[in-house]
């Protein structure tokens, strides 16, 4: 009882100290609700209007088709029919078109035959990110076609493709993706921040030590430190949710309680991280290098700009222990999909096992170096 | 442009104002219609507390202010329109000089011949002056972040008279450097005024350090209050100042105690197993009441006790409303004999190589004001750490209250109340917000916390400042809150690590009223200082030099020690420095004798 109201003045104090000050007040809110707009308009991958040329060596029925199954998809424009291979370079160098499609003398015949019937995309690999969506995109068509083919030919034994598709974003929407992510991304970036920061500011304007010779355990001071950045964690995620279901219209689908189960875990493992860099750097400075360096590879190996599935194997081992990739997918299947508890069970129970062991060496380092 | 070489006077201002905004943003004057001027070749000391403006004079002189109004002469030039040819004159040296740490001495020495331009040719000849002057010659190849504080301060004074300046400026050259590192950079600076006739313009808040300069300008509340030789202002207090013999069963610091603040008298300070004081001078002495049956006897007035008439003049008493009654039976130290509330056997602590406390031993008994004197780096803050548990000892026995803190429960801290050297109280919070952190963090609730944070404001006169960050108190108040959030509770024992360090002399005496005080009350009181004739207030102090403890017992039992070597009455300054020297030749011997 008398420890629950030691954790509950220093909770208020920690409170007092990040909300009193005007300045560090905004730097809670302002930033969240910004990069939720800029990423929001800006980080957008989607494709309009990608302009392509065309060889059809074959221009036969099929070709023919396919290539109106391209038009017709909407994204992509048509600027120029070749009829000679040589002009291809000269498309693509002069940027002109982004994507050739060729279309090889065989293609009808090949398809009829049941044999597999290669469709060759040149692409303008300078702009690797929007040649990548387009190829994908394209990819994507290719497979459409393939199936409205074989539905008609009557045929199943072609060597099938495995294509992904989008499902729960059926316009292929970026935003619909990157907001939801942000929701994980951002709070973790604070969280770490504002819990590794706040002890290492403690430790060097030395109130540290104040604390310690109060009747304070380290514990109780953990708890202090942990419990308001989860609160501020909590009122950020809120922020960005609202943004992204009033502000760009992104259909919530699942429970918001499900939703803040795993965010709450997600916190806990933050915090428990920011501690854990807190309880090693004994500088601001070394708090703010080392939060970055957590920062960035967890950022990076968390599925959101790259999916896990396309990382080399041993690259995909490491995301086991990144909180905010389970953070993305709960985000992601709760708000998109509308997962229930039961259906996210698999990401939180990884949540809980980073938590108690960052707590708990957060704890075994800040006991070793101070009492 | 004036003729700057037969100008007789070196710095010249009239009528100087100069205003700044507070964090409430209301206008405050630093300096207020300052008139003075400086003659060439002389060392003039700018005198006042905390805020007085000092700084800012300095400032102003080195053109790195504009000033409100007025104007300032330095060699010639005003200061307003012609900065840069003052500045490629003027020698200044802030008071936090910037020495880059990663660099060694000689690499520092460079860098300000660069920034300066010096020539490379003349620069081995005036390093070779600088480094002897200074006696860093057998340092030049260590990293300037390793120097000692006092060898930082001569390190930071060689860097800025690498350009040979005409006049010198040093904003508080001694704060927190060791009696003897002060020593050596008095004198250093008269060596310069002698032979290189540089002239010389310090501020300082010491105020036997004003003696040591040959005219002294009175700063407070950024008025002049006198100019004058230390001579002259010490003769303000001719036929005032008296010492009084303490009677059998007080101790001194409780007649101290009694007479500080009582009507007719400006100042009573320890000295010795006497008290002494200075009056007002409005009626004789022997008709005040506060002094009924004491012995005392005219003395020689020195610069404090005019300075203090001064001041008192101007501030009021400042101590008035914390003057604690006599306590109705005077503890002796006989009676607590037994009582020992902290215990250090055999201490070590190593860092690596480095052994920051060597076999340290001493006994603290309840109600004892016991010091802990020595040079920064000594090892007094480490060993301090090592008793309130936020260290771990390598080796020897600690007990506190009869538990080692460190192993002990969290609950044991309960009895102790720590006071850090640098403030370290929220800086955020407002004054009310870190009394009720404190008073929470130490269990105390509802009427109880309430009665406590009330004791806390009026014990230390804070009512006024409830609402202000602590962050944006000045100084004195600073160290205030940190007494009353480490008082909240009621220690029984309450640790202080250089608690008036960088605190003014007028601040300075409140707190060891205070101090006073809480030892009459039962509290055990173990502080750290290098402020020497701060040991006066002790019962008892060890002094510690180099991680060792050289001596230890009763102020006057060290004071005798140093008493046998030199003849007359030495200071505790005199004493320390006596001691030190002893130790440092006796450590030099031991190395000669040494096969390797």
């Amino acid at each position: 009882m008398e420890s629950l109201r030691r954790i509950l003045s220093l909770i208020w104090k920690e409170l007092l100290a990040i909300l009193k000050d005007p300045k560090s007040r905004l730097t809670v809110i302002i930033p969240p609700l910004m990069q939720t707009l800029v990423f929001g308009y800006a980080a957008t991958y989607d494709l309009n209007q990608v302009q392509y040329a065309v060889y059809d060596q074959d221009r036969s029925d099929a070709s023919r088709r396919f290539l109106s199954t391209l038009d017709g998809s909407g994204t992509f424009k048509c600027i120029a029919v070749l009829s000679d291979e040589s002009r291809i370079s000269t498309l693509i160098n002069s940027k002109t078109a982004l994507l050739v499609v060729r279309i090889g003398p065989d293609f009808e015949r090949r398809l009829l035959l049941g044999q597999a019937a290669d469709v060759q995309v040149i692409a303008d690999g300078r702009n690797s990110n929007t040649a990548g969506t387009a190829l994908n995109y394209i990819g994507t068509i290719a497979a459409d076609f393939t199936a409205t083919w074989q539905k008609a030919h009557g045929r199943t034994n072609m060597p099938a493709q495995v294509v992904p598709r989008a499902w729960f974003n059926p316009s292929l929407e970026t935003r619909w993706f990157m907001i939801p992510g942000l929701i994980g991304m951002l709070t973790f970036v604070q969280m770490i921040v504002i819990t590794a920061m706040s002890v290492a500011r403690e430790r060097e304007q030395g109130t540290l030590d104040q604390l310690l010779v109060t009747p304070f355990r380290p514990i109780e001071i953990m708890a202090g430190k942990s419990l308001p950045s989860i609160l501020i964690g909590l009122v950020q995620m809120t922020m960005v949710l609202f943004v992204a279901i009033f502000w760009f219209n992104i259909p919530f689908q699942g429970t918001l309680w499900t939703l803040y189960l795993g965010m709450l875990l997600f916190l806990v493992a933050s915090v428990g991280i920011g501690l854990m860099v807190s309880s090693v750097a004994l500088t601001l400075q070394q708090a703010l290098l080392g939060s970055f360096l957590i920062i960035m590879p967890s950022a990076l190996l968390s599925g959101l700009n790259t999916p896990i599935s396309n990382m080399p194997h041993s690259i995909q081992y490491i995301t086991l222990i990144n909180p905010l990739r389970y953070a993305i997918t709960i985000v992601h299947r709760v708000f998109l999909e509308g997962a229930s508890f039961s259906q996210i069970s698999s990401e939180l129970w990884p949540l809980v096992l980073i938590a108690a062991c960052s707590l708990w060496f957060a704890l075994w380092m800040f006991s070793r170096r101070t009492t | 442009m004036q003729a700057h070489a037969s100008e007789p006077e070196v710095l010249n201002c009239k009528g100087l104002t100069m205003e700044f905004t507070d964090e409430r943003k209301q206008r405050f004057k630093a300096l207020d219609d300052v008139s003075i001027s400086i003659g060439r070749g002389a060392v003039t000391g700018l005198i006042g507390p905390d805020g007085a403006g000092k700084t800012t004079f300095i400032r102003l002189a080195a053109g790195l202010f504009m000033p409100k109004s007025g104007t300032i002469q330095v060699l010639g030039f005003d200061v307003a329109t012609h900065p840069r040819a003052v500045q490629s004159r003027v020698g200044y040296m802030p008071q936090k000089f910037g020495l880059y740490e990663d660099l060694t001495v000689l690499e520092n020495l460079n860098l300000y011949a660069d920034l300066h331009g010096i020539q490379r040719k003349t620069r081995s000849e005036r390093y070779r002056q600088l480094m002897q002057m200074t006696n860093l010659d057998r340092f030049t190849n260590r990293l300037a972040g390793r120097l000692s504080g006092g060898m930082k301060q001569k390190l930071g004074l060689a860097c800025t008279l690498v350009s040979t300046p005409d006049l010198l400026l040093l904003d508080e050259p001694t704060v927190g450097v060791d009696p003897l590192s002060r020593r050596e950079l008095w004198e250093i600076v008269y060596t310069l005024v002698r032979e290189q006739g540089i002239t010389v313009l310090l501020s300082t808040s010491y105020l036997d350090e004003a003696e040591r300069c040959d005219k002294t300008v009175l700063l407070f509340q950024g008025k002049v209050l006198a100019t004058g030789s230390p001579s002259q202002i010490s003769a303000i207090a001719n036929g005032k100042s008296f010492r009084i013999d303490t009677p059998a069963p007080l101790k001194p610091r409780q007649l101290q105690a009694r007479l500080v603040g009582a009507d007719g008298i400006v100042d009573a300070v320890l000295d010795g197993s006497h008290v002494r004081i200075v009056t007002s001078g409005n009626n004789p002495i022997s008709e005040n009441p506060a002094v009924e049956g004491l012995t005392m006897s005219s003395i020689l007035p020195r610069f404090e006790d005019g300075f203090m008439i001064l001041l008192r003049g101007i501030a009021g008493k400042g101590v008035e409303s914390i003057r604690p009654p006599l306590p109705s039976h005077a503890v002796s130290a006989a009676e607590n004999a037994e009582n020992v509330v902290v215990e250090v056997h055999d201490l070590f602590k190593r860092f690596g190589n480095f052994t920051a406390v060597e076999n340290v031993s001493f006994n603290v008994r309840k109600g004892e004001i016991f010091g802990l004197l020595g040079p920064n780096g000594a090892g007094k803050s480490t060993t301090f750490r090592m008793l309130c548990g936020l260290l771990p000892a390598s080796s020897g026995k600690l007990r506190v209250a009869g538990v080692d803190l460190r192993q002990a429960r969290a609950s044991a801290r309960q009895r102790i109340g720590y006071v850090a050297q640098k403030f370290s109280l929220y800086g955020q919070l407002t004054v009310m917000e870190n009394l009720e952190f404190f008073a929470s963090a130490y269990g105390l609730r509802k009427s109880r916390k309430k009665e406590r944070i009330d004791w806390a404001l009026t014990q230390f006169g804070l009512e006024t400042r409830i609402g202000s960050a602590g962050s944006e108190l000045p100084g004195g108040y600073k160290q205030r809150l940190a007494m009353a959030c480490a008082l909240m509770h009621e220690p029984d024992i309450l640790f202080l690590d250089e608690p008036t360090s960088g605190v003014d002399p007028l601040a300075r005496r409140e707190f060891w009223s205070r101090i006073n005080t809480l030892a009459d009350q039962g509290v055990t009181i173990i502080v750290t200082t290098h402020f020497m004739e701060e040991a006066e207030y002790c019962d008892r102090l060890v002094i510690m030099v180099d991680g060792r403890v050289l001596a230890s017992g009763t102020p006057m039992f060290i004071r005798g020690k140093a008493l046998s070597q030199k003849g007359g009455e030495p200071t505790m300054e005199e004493a320390f420095i006596g001691i030190v020297e002893a130790f440092r030749m006796t450590a030099e011997d031991v190395k000669h004798d040494a096969p390797n």
